[in-house]
């Protein structure tokens, strides 16, 4: 099963090493990973899409905690909270297709972030399915590259998953 | 112009380093030279602590994991950086499987040189970091300090374990005003002590209206000092007590109540007891597959009590009804003062049946000695009164067996990483420690070679270590798994020439007589070398190593096809065992 966990640790080198090792030598596949300050600078908050047995991921969630550098672990499978990834991806354009990419873009909510004679950037926000859909459409003009940042989610509710 | 008032010491990181050691009241490091730590060597040199060089850093780790498990205290290493470390490596992760407080203190490439492939140079911290509780990376000198005393507290605290730092060469000359602490606070690192009221209070429910009950205590007591505690609470609910292979000596070995180890080679009795039990209350241990067996058969009737200091360790391989997360020793006081006074007639009485029935024995043979005799001799010769080491296979399991530990810290053992090589450096670190104790290393003829270099420590510190050597000729446990279970196909487990053709062995007529004469061995080194050859002999032979000044080393020669028995084979449940005395 596919879960969201985010993992709240001091700001120190060497802790995301320790945190991924957990996954790593158990064979779990990290599939997303995005790593940021918080408003307290010494904490950093990791956000983790991964993927894997559910009992082996409870184990995960403890050994975790064990962790010297870890402050709080929370999983949000089963709780309300939203989740964005933001996709940057370059687009090859020609005269002929400029107009259909961009009424495209603007449907999705995306935004041209820069654009040449060759080619165009768009910038997408959204979640999973949004994302995916939007890149189905734009397949057929011809992806030239792409850079997602990895999934983050926030809870809806306060009391739940804060920091 | 006005004198600037310095009264703020500096010092350098190897001199601070060393200040600190003496400030947490280290009287002795293990170690070993080299060019990454030769400043704090230097500072070593002028200070009060006793250093021991051992012949090879693997012995420096295990003589501090010893001195630790026999004092109670943290014990100290030290090494160089590249080959240095990696030496350490092993005998880290003996810590960390046993929970014992350690601090390795490597050197480290200077910080310019780091992850430039320079000489002596491998990503310690990268490689430890999976075998240690914690390790530190120190890039700056001013945070030295502070990372001293973490790792102290780290080490000590909670459930224990090895924690590693490593000093870049230009990190332990450059001088530093930091040279105290702050308070220690460490946002994800509060450990639990007090354990949940209200689930002690259930759990004495539980413990009052038990009709089987059975304590499976492991070596969480001895870490916790709780062995006192255990016992009260076993006497006050009339309550057998079995414990792990960590936990010999939590509760003592000749008590009435007390069941022997339970597991693969644990005594038939307390296996019964346990798969027959309707409560089992587990204290400091973690139901590792050498104890439970076939885990889906495990205990099939009892409610299970688990009370820990690693909530990881709690509910990790059985279902537990009750867990309590805290220090065993909080928690049984509490408990104690609750449950009621119980008797448990029937149950005793049927505990008592299986330990009549199916009691641990021997069998001695003519012309050789008597494994199982050696380590009675052995306690009736120092009256139990002595730390006895061990190493790992055949050997470690007689001990555990036959051996009646009276009293914590008494029997060190690698009971989770299972280290052949660590009972004589460990023994040295216990004799360091405690040297009003006579401290006995029982090893076998493969293990002891793991680190028979220690005898050039030993001899020259004067560290009278005793070792017996049940020798067999061969890698004993592992031949015994062959003998049963893999048709006598004894590969690569004869010590001697049969070990290139095993088949042929009664061919082969040029077979040395020993494979090396560990007599000569501890002549060479400077030490007393005895040989004995039958039982008769074993307690003088153990009388005389007693009186003997320094090191000796006993060398009994056993049969080479004795066994451990009883045995649980790996994976099955635990009441089917093979070899006992049914």
């Amino acid at each position: 099963m596919k879960r969201i966990i985010f993992v709240l640790v001091e700001n120190k080198f060497g802790v995301l090493a320790r945190v991924s090792e957990l996954f790593s030598s158990r064979g779990f596949n990290i599939q997303s990973l995005s790593v940021g300050e918080t408003l307290d600078s010494k904490l950093s908050r990791i956000t983790m899409v991964v993927d894997g047995d559910d009992y082996i991921f409870e184990e995960i969630k403890k050994q975790l905690n064990k962790l010297i550098n870890v402050i709080k672990v929370r999983d949000f499978t089963g709780v309300d909270h939203v989740e964005r990834e933001m996709l940057l991806i370059k687009v090859n354009l020609s005269k002929n297709t400029r107009a259909e990419l961009m009424e495209i873009v603007d449907i999705f909510r995306a935004k041209i972030v820069d654009v040449g004679k060759k080619e165009m950037t768009v910038e997408i926000t959204g979640k999973d399915n949004k994302i995916q859909a939007f890149l189905d459409l734009i397949k057929p003009f011809g992806i030239v590259e792409i850079v997602r940042t990895g999934k983050i989610a926030i809870a809806r509710n306060k009391n739940e998953g804060g920091e | 112009m006005k004198k600037e008032k310095t009264d703020k010491k500096i010092l350098s990181g190897a001199e601070l380093l060393v200040k600190s050691l003496q400030g947490k009241n280290i009287k002795a490091i293990f170690g070993y030279p080299g060019g990454t730590v030769i400043d704090i060597f230097d500072c070593l040199h002028d200070s009060d602590i006793d250093f021991y060089l051992t012949r090879h850093e693997q012995g420096a780790v295990h003589a501090a994991d010893g001195y630790a498990r026999a004092s109670g205290k943290p014990g100290v290493c030290i090494a160089t950086s590249g080959p240095g470390s990696t030496n350490l490596v092993t005998g880290i992760a003996t810590a960390q499987m046993d929970s014992i407080p350690l601090i390795a203190i490597t050197g480290q490439v200077p910080t310019n040189l780091i992850g430039n492939e320079a000489f002596q140079e491998v990503d310690t911290t990268g490689i430890t970091r999976a075998i240690t509780k914690h390790n530190y990376l120190v890039k700056d000198v001013d945070s030295l300090a502070q990372i001293i005393d973490e790792a102290f507290y780290i080490a000590t605290t909670g459930r224990p374990g090895p924690v590693l730092i490593d000093i870049p060469k230009d990190v332990q000359k450059a001088k530093t005003s930091n040279i105290s602490s702050k308070p220690i606070n460490i946002p994800g690192y509060k450990p639990t002590l007090m354990g949940s009221l209200k689930q002690i209070k259930k759990a004495a429910e539980f413990i009052d209206n038990a009709k089987r009950p059975v304590i499976y205590a492991g070596g969480g007591i001895i870490t916790s000092g709780a062995s006192d505690l255990l016992r009260k609470l076993a006497e006050k609910t009339d309550t057998p007590v079995t414990t792990t292979l960590m936990g010999l000596g939590a509760f003592p070995g000749t008590h009435e109540l007390f069941l022997g180890m339970l597991g693969m080679h644990g005594t038939q009795y307390a296996n019964y007891a346990i798969m027959e039990s309707d409560l089992i209350i587990a204290i400091g241990a973690r139901f590792d597959d050498r104890v439970t067996g076939k885990l889906s058969e495990f205990a099939p009737h009892a409610n299970i009590i688990h009370i820990d200091i690693d909530p990881t360790s709690v509910g990790k391989n059985v279902k537990v009804e009750i867990p309590i997360v805290g220090d065993a020793k909080h928690i049984l006081k509490e408990l104690v003062k609750i449950v009621k006074d119980k008797k448990h007639n029937d149950w005793i009485k049927e505990v008592n049946t299986w330990k009549e029935k199916f009691p641990l024995s021997y069998k001695k043979k003519e012309g050789v000695v008597s494994p199982q005799y050696v380590v009675e001799c052995v306690r009736e010769v120092t009256k139990g009164n002595a730390i006895i080491s061990t190493e790992v296979g055949q050997n470690q399991m007689w001990v555990a067996q036959f051996y009646k530990f009276d009293k914590p810290r008494t029997l060190l053992t690698s009971g989770g990483l299972g280290t052949m090589g660590y009972g004589f450096p460990a023994a040295i670190g216990a004799k360091v420690a405690r040297p009003d104790m006579p401290v006995f290393d029982i090893a076998g003829d493969g293990s002891i070679q793991m680190n028979i270099q220690e005898l050039a420590t030993a001899v020259i510190k004067n560290i009278g270590v005793k070792i017996i050597i049940l020798n067999n000729g061969y890698l004993g446990m592992v031949r015994q798994w062959q003998e049963l279970f893999y048709n006598k196909r004894y590969a690569a487990t004869c010590l001697r020439t049969g070990a290139l053709n095993p088949k042929k062995c009664e061919m082969v007529k040029k077979c040395p007589e020993y494979t090396p004469d560990f007599v000569k061995v501890a002549e060479a080194y400077g030490a007393t070398g005895i040989r004995v050859r039958k039982n008769d002999d074993v307690k003088n032979a153990i009388e005389k190593a007693m009186e003997t000044d320094g090191p000796v080393i006993v060398d009994c020669i056993i049969d080479s096809e004795e066994n451990v028995f009883p045995m649980v084979p790996a994976g099955s449940s635990l009441t089917q065992m093979i070899g006992g005395m049914a």
